[in-house]
């Protein structure tokens, strides 16, 4: 079982729901990062993604992109985000962490030495937000000699029949994007998130995690009520971003906000106490 | 995918390209978000629908024909031609298209399919400015809302477009992101239809982008071939010895080139922006000393860093300043059936005032890259020999950039 699989049953088996937390890789410098990682999971999250930083995000809003250009600024690349995965497990070996991004620096480096560089780091899966399991085969193949999940993204906008294929390739867990748009986007809808929870978890035995638009812990709380995960990215990185000067500022607010997730997701259900 | 791409085998039938994912051999394809997939293959499922729909195609010619002016002429430049000697020289005159440049062919068609989609919205990215006044044009003339973004560095360097924009009516939104030109400007446009796929059409200016972009665009482009071919055989009863066009995204090129990929005879030469010259490294010519990756939803060749990060670029011309190229070009350079160079700023400023000075024709500095080579090319050949260059566009919207070049100020 992977290192992911394993983390949602120990959840599951508590009764409790999966935080999920992004933060940018180098994101405001090198030396951020392995701290930040540890603190998120001090603070309560479960599982960690690492944004590989790109000069191009299409598929993030304003927040990540202003995140991507400070770390490649501070000169962070994809090989530099692997030290800092291969640092954190140093320390770490329960917590999963997923990279996330784009396809282009992992094609750089190529598919089967970057799978290998990844897995020797302790990368658990590899979320590439630009590749649709349509031209994923090859990627794929390379994450599965070396035991990677490869994490695929469902959209409001993905009919049954494309939600049934992508379960096919995925493993770990499927992560629902809530929101049209772009990460760091506008509100939440949660009937149409929990339809569309509901259509995927049809097709798949996978966990399902949703993300895009969770702001605070009532979000998480929320969403945690149909989804097995919740995932939090542009609230996290702004907050780094509002104290890049400070790290010891940035460590404190990024601590307590993850906390007030936390409390969120483990709060009795809305339901129930309402 | 491994970097290195081996030979190619050149197809039997180019025509058949690309396949029903969009791939041009290892190039095109559909990278994109899984949020645009299903609106990608919407718009696939009507542009097969319409392109073979009679009414549509009827309504497309007769926009074409009285809105946008075509044909336009296959003009023979004897003077230009005898200045520099060697081959004989003809212009296609996109120039004279509506707004300006060959842009407008394929605002037209695309403008056309989103309003018989039902989609009332437009965004589109632009560079120069003359995509953005090809679409607000074409908005304006449907009724359609018309938003394009455009790099704030851009939005600068050419603020007469972005009012000609206005005065059609468009929303022009600057892009701060990134190095805030062109492939800002895509980001930006991608993340608006993201969020407003329902009611939203996304005018891609160039034949780049995800699947069916690259071969819906080099289809309402190629009218500028099919024409040609049609105008020369006319004219002198056979084809053309070489073809040459600028390629930034690569749309005049492709749109040229495209009907003439099966007749071997035809040499054909596509110009890239050679910037302060391509060893330099500050240059646009990713097919000339770039590398295949994956940017705007292809897989073609770019210009990027070792890490795989796109780079900035640097060319005289707004509109050839973008790091990455059409996939059926990248396609088409490793088929070995387009020969692709590059023309430095300095040679292509040269050539902006050659065509002017000899035919009375003020190219765009685009254009002048094609209209530099092809006097290089025409030196080699005999002076019965036939040379068509694209003369994708006109020069008024770069005074102030070659003004500005050269010290002057009006």
């Amino acid at each position: 079982m992977s290192r992911i699989s394993h983390r949602f049953s120990q959840r599951r088996a508590e009764g409790r729901k999966t935080l999920v937390t992004y933060l940018t890789g180098g994101d405001p410098n090198p030396q951020a990062t392995v701290p930040m990682m540890q603190t998120l999971v001090a603070s309560g999250a479960d599982i960690i993604e690492v944004g590989m930083p790109f000069s191009d995000p299409m598929a993030d809003g304003p927040v990540i992109q202003a995140a991507c250009d400070r770390a490649l600024a501070a000169g962070t690349g994809l090989r530099g985000v692997l030290e800092m995965v291969r640092e954190f497990r140093r320390e770490d070996q329960d917590t999963p962490v997923v990279l996330m991004g784009y396809l282009n620096p992992i094609e750089q480096i190529g598919y089967i030495e970057f799978a290998r560089l990844a897995a020797a780091a302790g990368v658990d899966g590899v979320l590439t937000v630009d590749l649709p399991p349509e031209e994923g085969n090859e990627l794929v193949a390379a994450l599965a000699d070396h035991d990677l999940d490869p994490i695929w993204l469902v959209a409001p906008t993905t009919r049954i029949e494309r939600i049934r294929a992508i379960c096919d390739h995925a493993r770990g867990f499927v992560y629902y994007v809530s929101l049209k748009g772009v990460t760091g986007a506008a509100t939440l809808d949660i009937d149409s998130v929990s339809e569309h929870v509901e259509a995927i978890r049809q097709t798949t035995q996978l966990p399902v995690g949703v993300g895009f638009g969770v702001r605070n812990g009532d979000d998480a709380a929320r969403l945690g009520e149909v989804a097995d995960a919740v995932v939090v990215g542009s609230a996290i990185v702004s907050r780094i971003a509002e104290h890049a000067e400070d790290q010891a500022a940035g460590i404190e607010a990024v601590g307590a906000f993850t906390r007030s997730l936390r409390a969120g997701l483990d709060a009795p259900s809305l339901e129930a106490s309402s | 995918m491994s970097n290195a791409i081996e030979a190619i085998e050149a197809p039997a039938d180019y025509g058949h390209f690309p396949d029903t994912l969009g791939h041009f051999g290892p190039y095109g394809g559909r990278f994109v978000p899984e949020l645009l997939m299903a609106p990608l293959e919407e718009l696939s499922a009507a542009y097969e629908r319409y392109r073979n729909d009679p009414a549509f195609k009827a309504s497309l010619d007769a926009d074409l024909k009285d809105y946008v002016g075509r044909p336009t002429p296959l003009y023979y430049a004897e003077h230009w031609s005898n200045q520099v000697g060697g081959a004989r020289l003809y212009l296609k005159r996109e120039d004279l298209d509506h707004t300006g440049a060959h842009k407008v062919n394929n605002t037209m068609g695309q403008a056309l399919l989103a309003y018989h989609m039902g989609k009332k919205r437009i965004v589109a990215e632009t560079g120069a400015g003359q995509h953005g006044v090809a679409t607000a044009a074409v908005c304006a003339r449907l009724g359609l809302e018309c938003i394009v973004y455009m790099g704030a560095e851009d939005v600068r360097r050419q603020s007469v477009n972005v009012y000609r924009m206005r005065l059609m009516g468009a929303t022009v939104v600057p892009v701060e992101s990134g190095t805030r030109t062109l492939k800002d400007a895509l980001n930006e446009a991608f993340r608006d239809w993201a969020a407003n796929v329902d009611d939203t059409f996304y005018i891609i200016g160039t034949v780049a982008g995800p699947h069916p972009y690259p071969a819906m665009v080099r289809d309402f482009q190629s009218v500028i071939g099919h024409e040609t071919r049609e105008q020369c055989l006319e004219q002198h009863g056979r084809l053309p010895d070489a073809l040459v066009a600028c390629v930034g995204g690569g749309s005049n090129a492709i749109g040229l080139f495209h009907p003439f990929l099966e007749d071997r005879e035809v040499a054909i030469y596509g110009v890239e922006a050679g910037g302060d010259g391509v060893e330099t490294g500050r240059h646009a010519a990713p097919l000339s000393a770039g590398r295949p990756g994956v940017l705007h939803g292809n897989r073609t060749y770019l210009m990027e860093d070792e890490d795989g990060q796109i780079m900035a670029t640097h060319s005289v011309s707004a509109g050839l300043d973008y790091p990455g190229v059409g996939p059926e070009h990248a396609w088409l350079k490793d088929t070995h059936r387009v020969e692709y160079v590059a023309v430095n700023d300095d040679d292509a400023l040269a050539a902006f005032h050659g065509l002017a000075r000899s035919e009375g024709i003020i190219p765009a500095l685009e254009t002048a890259h094609a209209i530099a080579y092809a006097e290089k090319l025409a030196k080699q050949m005999r002076p019965d020999q036939i040379i068509v260059i694209n003369c994708s566009g006109r020069g008024d919207k770069d005074i102030n950039t070659v003004a500005e070049v050269e010290g002057m100020e009006l």
